[in-house]
């Protein structure tokens, strides 16, 4: 009688253990996440539109049909990266998420306060490896940490009604996503019409 | 030969404990960090960092993206204010008043997360097309068959949850109350 007592404490016990190391590993191991749903139908370091959130075809559960949405799926191993989106009529947001979908950042066309919501992305290293005068000259640069090497951009332009989803999606698909190869970080000019 | 039973089946009661509990709480949800108001569940600490293992667990399970803070914040609601599961087949009306956001989006889903295909391609209202009274409160009728005024349709599935995204709005880690947040009310008003 003991010994089954004993038997179903220490299953009981390891199964705790069990239930903690699964769920802290489950980020790791999953292979339906978001990133892995999202990489075979997107570019790396450029911008795909996503297709409309439809019954049949959606990429992701619980994605906002009112929203035209775009991704850039990120690597900043070969250096930082420049983000232009223009900003739609209604409501345009960047969204930023690490490898393992942490949302890390997150800005909306009124806290950008510009026509243009305009980032560099970097990783802390090659933030720090930035000379300082020129971070001085480019005052108004905004520029976001990104926690991991590979992650997600997602820009999403408002909808707010049916017939106004072609002009959210004009919007977005005039939005870049470039590497920055050449030292001097204004060297390129935009290829977006505005 | 009695002790290697006896581990097998410790063993065995931990597997089926361990990944039992995984399973449940990456299914229903923790209360870590929820904030629910009436009928509506919220985990505003999804969209930052600092986000519990709970909810990680269950973003990367379901392959989602959580809604960033910067961004706006998402409420979930799987019953209606005294409980009962949301039925497809019921008449259900939401309605009241929203807490301050530039736009919200109210859609409707199956359990998984799929929109529910309907002949009208309506999956839902954002705050711009919803038609209101005079006070500014509004009606919108979830339902299978045709209402007037704001009609949602359920193709009449019997199980569906509501999601309600606020965009640009103070709603987030800091709310607590009803009071900072005044959600909409959820009835169900009839069942066949």
């Amino acid at each position: 009688m003991i010994r089954l007592a004993f038997t179903i404490l220490a299953g009981v016990l390891l199964g705790l253990v069990v239930h903690l190391v699964s769920v802290l590993a489950l980020p790791r191991i999953a292979t339906q996440d978001a990133y892995s749903r999202l990489t075979p139908m997107t570019k790396e370091n450029a911008v795909t539109q996503l297709p409309l959130a439809d019954p049949n075809t959606s990429p992701m559960p619980f994605m906002d049909p009112a929203f035209a949405q775009a991704i850039c799926r990120y690597d900043l191993s070969g250096g930082p990266l420049k983000l232009k989106v223009p900003v739609s009529q209604s409501y345009t947001s960047v969204s930023f998420y690490t490898r393992n979908e942490i949302a890390y950042y997150a800005i909306n066309d009124r806290s950008a306060g510009k026509k243009v919501i305009e980032l560099d992305l970097m990783t802390e290293a090659q933030h720090n490896a930035l000379p300082e005068d020129e971070e001085v000259t480019a005052a108004d640069r905004l520029i976001i940490d990104s926690p991991s090497a590979t992650g997600l951009i997602v820009m999403k332009a408002l909808a707010a009604e049916p017939g106004l989803m072609t002009q959210a999606q004009a919007s977005l698909a005039t939005a870049t996503c470039t590497p920055q190869t050449d030292a001097p970080a204004k060297a390129e000019t935009p290829r977006g019409r505005r | 030969m009695r002790l290697i039973i006896i581990t097998l089946t410790a063993l065995l009661l931990a597997t089926v404990v361990g990944v039992g509990a995984t399973w449940m709480t990456t299914t229903r949800g923790t209360d870590i960090g929820a904030l629910t108001i009436g009928a509506w569940t919220a985990r505003p600490r999804t969209g930052t960092a600092d986000v519990d293992p709970y909810s990680r667990a269950t973003i990367v399970r379901n392959g989602e993206l959580p809604i960033g803070t910067g961004d706006g914040v998402a409420f979930t609601a799987t019953a209606d204010d005294r409980k009962k599961a949301l039925d497809g087949r019921c008449d259900v009306v939401v309605s009241g008043v929203t807490p301050p956001a530039r736009f919200w989006t109210l859609t409707l889903y199956d359990r998984k997360g799929h929109l529910v295909a309907n002949s009208l391609q309506r999956y839902g209202f954002t705050s711009q097309e919803i038609v209101r009274q005079s006070d500014g409160s509004f009606e919108i009728h979830i339902a299978s068959r045709s209402r007037s005024g704001n009609w949602l349709p359920t193709g009449g599935i019997e199980r569906y949850a509501l999601m309600f995204r606020l965009y640009d709005t103070p709603v987030g880690v800091a709310t607590r109350t009803q009071r900072d947040a005044p959600m909409p009310q959820i009835a169900t008003v009839g069942c066949p």
